[in-house]
């Protein structure tokens, strides 16, 4: 009898199975409510899949770890919350400096500080954006669901990959612990990413020279590429260089192999949103009253969509500017005091009414409140 | 060819570090320890941390990672827990490994994984200008304690064998054929092994303390320097501000990634059972 693969799953099961299937065999962790079930599971499984997992003795050993794990070829991940985040950013911006693949789970939490563990948040998003020092840029993916989570998680993995950079996965609290059924993919309908491998010979290798997609092939350690890795400023060859001309030419080269591909990058939902007045702008689990909240507007006759994007970090710019092209008002409702609603009023100016829900007190946002809100602006 | 010539990065000389600086010293023994072992440039990953000393990877022809501030052992373990069969090299300034690495230091130590960390120790953090570490004597000055060290210093060999590491030895850049022979042990050694290599920083240290010209500074490692042999006779009023060199410990223990690897195998066998 075939075995069905649907499966009652929460998501941060989910994030550790999709870990799995997009080919993570090294994983480094410290306990932290509410991401510890990812360690734990991976703590169980990666041994049999002939992977690592490590609980490190803090949360920027954690990351440290990742990064050597990737260097030496393996794709690797961690996870945490927001305090672990926190401690994690000067790691994460040697990641972005040294272009080493690798994900970093964060399953929001209400802070600041430590805040409310087992309550929701979408408190890190700017955290993930600018969270570690200097002009640097940022690829974080936010999931909806279960399912969802699974897919991103294999997103983020290839992402990474493929660009060469840390890649962050913005959970919440309610998207990590809450339990769906879903059907997972079998492992081999994946489209699975691996790092360029260099094609030159050893001598004649430059680590830090891209190729004409603006992303430089990466031999492992191990591998007969002998070469040099480091957070200092750096040249093609990798070693450290104070010339302000090399040191621009790397910094806008990383922000251009991000920029570039902002399009492939970018992932939206649009429900409803061809002939609406007003559009939900909106990510991770705020989804879900937001799509409650346009059901109920739409069947009082009121034209109201929602546009909700996976993809936080690129700002998906293009797409809100499209959407919202003939709507009156856009409405962000967040748990946080207006942390993405900025990025909306920049891209918008004063074209729009630009209205914020937010909710700070570890409760979810409800349909009514964005129904209030919708109220309000039409 | 020397052993400079066959292991270094030679279009990367000359090195930042400051004339009469012991760090070379300990460099060069590291290099005549690479050779002894025959270690395969390849498959031989040197980590380092932030630092004067740090900086020695850039100038070693392997694979080099000059990584954050404190966090060099965190990062060599995840290379040699994904990849075990790479020889992994950590080297360290005392301030990286003992104050902001503290941490990673004694869990590198308690898990026994097959890594040889060889702490640079001059007493000071040199690259930014000489301010006072964990391992600045009681007393000493430094720009951040002008008035004299009120603080106790570590002893990193001590600490390192509480933590759990296998192999533990020290000399300073006077002994520095002793200094080879014990990185050569350590790397032999299958587990966590500390080599505490007592080096001079004339410029940051050596000034603010009158301790003289560069050489000045090593003739005074050797005369207050004990061999662990010679110490096990005398009284602990005879040893007081002495260093003790040589091996100090050598005591085999299970090693990590090699424990990992049999839960892999278990796995592997439990499967090809079941098919």
């Amino acid at each position: 009898m075939p075995t069905s693969r649907i499966r009652l799953l929460q998501g941060n099961e989910a994030c550790a199975e999709g870990a799995l299937a997009a080919g993570v065999r090294f994983f480094a962790g410290y306990p932290i409510t509410p991401s510890t079930e990812i360690a734990e599971i991976l703590a169980e499984k990666l041994p049999s899949y002939g992977g690592h997992f490590l609980q490190m003795e803090d949360e920027i050993a954690s990351m440290a770890a990742i990064i050597g794990a990737s260097l030496a070829g393996t794709k690797s991940m961690t996870a945490t919350s927001g305090p672990g985040f926190s401690l994690k950013q000067e790691n994460i911006g040697y990641a972005i400096m040294t272009e080493v693949p690798c994900v970093i789970v964060d399953v929001q939490r209400g802070g600041p500080s430590t805040g409310l563990p087992t309550a929701p948040s979408q408190g890190d998003v700017m955290q993930a954006r600018w969270g570690t020092h200097g002009a640097h840029p940022v690829i974080a993916l936010s999931p909806a669901s279960v399912r969802e989570t699974f897919e991103l998680t294999v997103t983020a993995v290839n992402f990474s990959e493929r660009f060469r950079t840390p890649v962050i996965l913005l959970l919440d609290e309610v998207i990590g612990h809450m339990r769906e059924s879903v059907e997972l993919p079998d492992v081999s309908e994946l489209k699975l990413v691996d790092r360029r491998k260099p094609t030159v010979s050893p001598e004649d290798y430059l680590p830090y020279k891209a190729d004409s997609d603006g992303i430089p092939p990466m031999a492992n350690f191990g591998e007969g590429y002998r070469y040099h890795v480091t957070g200092l400023s750096h040249d093609e060859s990798g070693f450290p260089t104070g010339s302000p001309k090399l040191t621009k030419d790397l910094i806008l080269r990383l922000h251009d192999k991000v920029e570039k591909y902002k399009d492939e990058i970018t992932i939206t939902e649009k429900y409803m949103t061809d002939d609406a007045d007003v559009i939900i702008f909106c990510y991770g689990c705020i989804a879900r009253p937001a799509r409650r909240a346009v059901k109920d507007a739409r069947a009082a006759g009121k034209k109201v969509g929602m546009l909700r994007t996976a993809t936080i970090w690129p700002f998906p710019d293009k797409v809100l500017l499209e959407t919202v092209k003939n709507a009156k008002a856009v409405i962000a409702p967040e748990m946080n005091m207006g942390q993405l609603l900025e990025e909306v009023q920049k891209h918008l100016g004063c074209t729009k009414i630009v209205e914020p829900v937010d909710k700070v007190d570890g409760e979810l946002i409800t349909p009514a409140e964005i129904l209030a809100k919708i109220e309000e602006v039409l | 060819m020397s052993v400079a010539e066959k292991y270094l990065r030679m279009n990367k000389m000359p090195h930042i570090w400051c004339p009469g600086c012991g760090n070379g010293i300990v460099l060069a023994a590291l290099l005549r320890a690479i050779d002894q072992l025959q270690l395969d440039k390849n498959n031989t990953v040197v980590v380092s941390g932030i630092g004067c000393s740090s900086r020695a990877s850039g100038y070693l022809d392997f694979n080099t990672l000059h990584t954050t501030h404190g966090r060099a052992l965190a990062f060599a373990t995840g290379v040699k827990v994904a990849k075990p069969h790479l020889d992994v090299l950590v080297i360290m300034g005392d301030g990286d490994a003992t104050a902001i690495g503290g941490n990673h230091f004694i869990h590198a130590a308690r898990r026994n994984i097959d890594l040889t960390a060889i702490v640079f120790n001059n007493n000071i953090y040199g690259m930014t200008g000489g301010q006072y570490s964990p391992l600045t004597p009681t007393g000493s000055k430094a720009t951040t304690c002008p008035y004299g060290n009120l603080e106790r210093n570590f002893d990193i060999a001590k600490l390192a064998l509480a933590a759990g590491a296998t192999y533990v030895g020290r000399a300073t850049t006077y002994h520095a054929k002793m200094l080879t022979d014990l990185i050569v042990k350590a790397v032999q050694n299958k587990g966590f092994s500390l080599v505490e290599a007592v080096t001079g920083c004339p410029i940051g240290y050596g000034r603010k303390n009158k301790l003289g010209s560069p050489a000045k500074m090593i003739e005074w490692q050797k005369e207050n320097s004990v061999n662990v042999k010679a110490a096990a006779k005398m009284q602990p009023g005879e040893l007081k501000d002495k260093i003790i060199i040589g091996e100090l410990y050598n005591e085999p223990a299970p090693e990590f990634c090699e424990e990992y690897g049999k839960m892999i195998e278990s796995f592997r066998e439990r499967r090809s059972c079941n098919d």
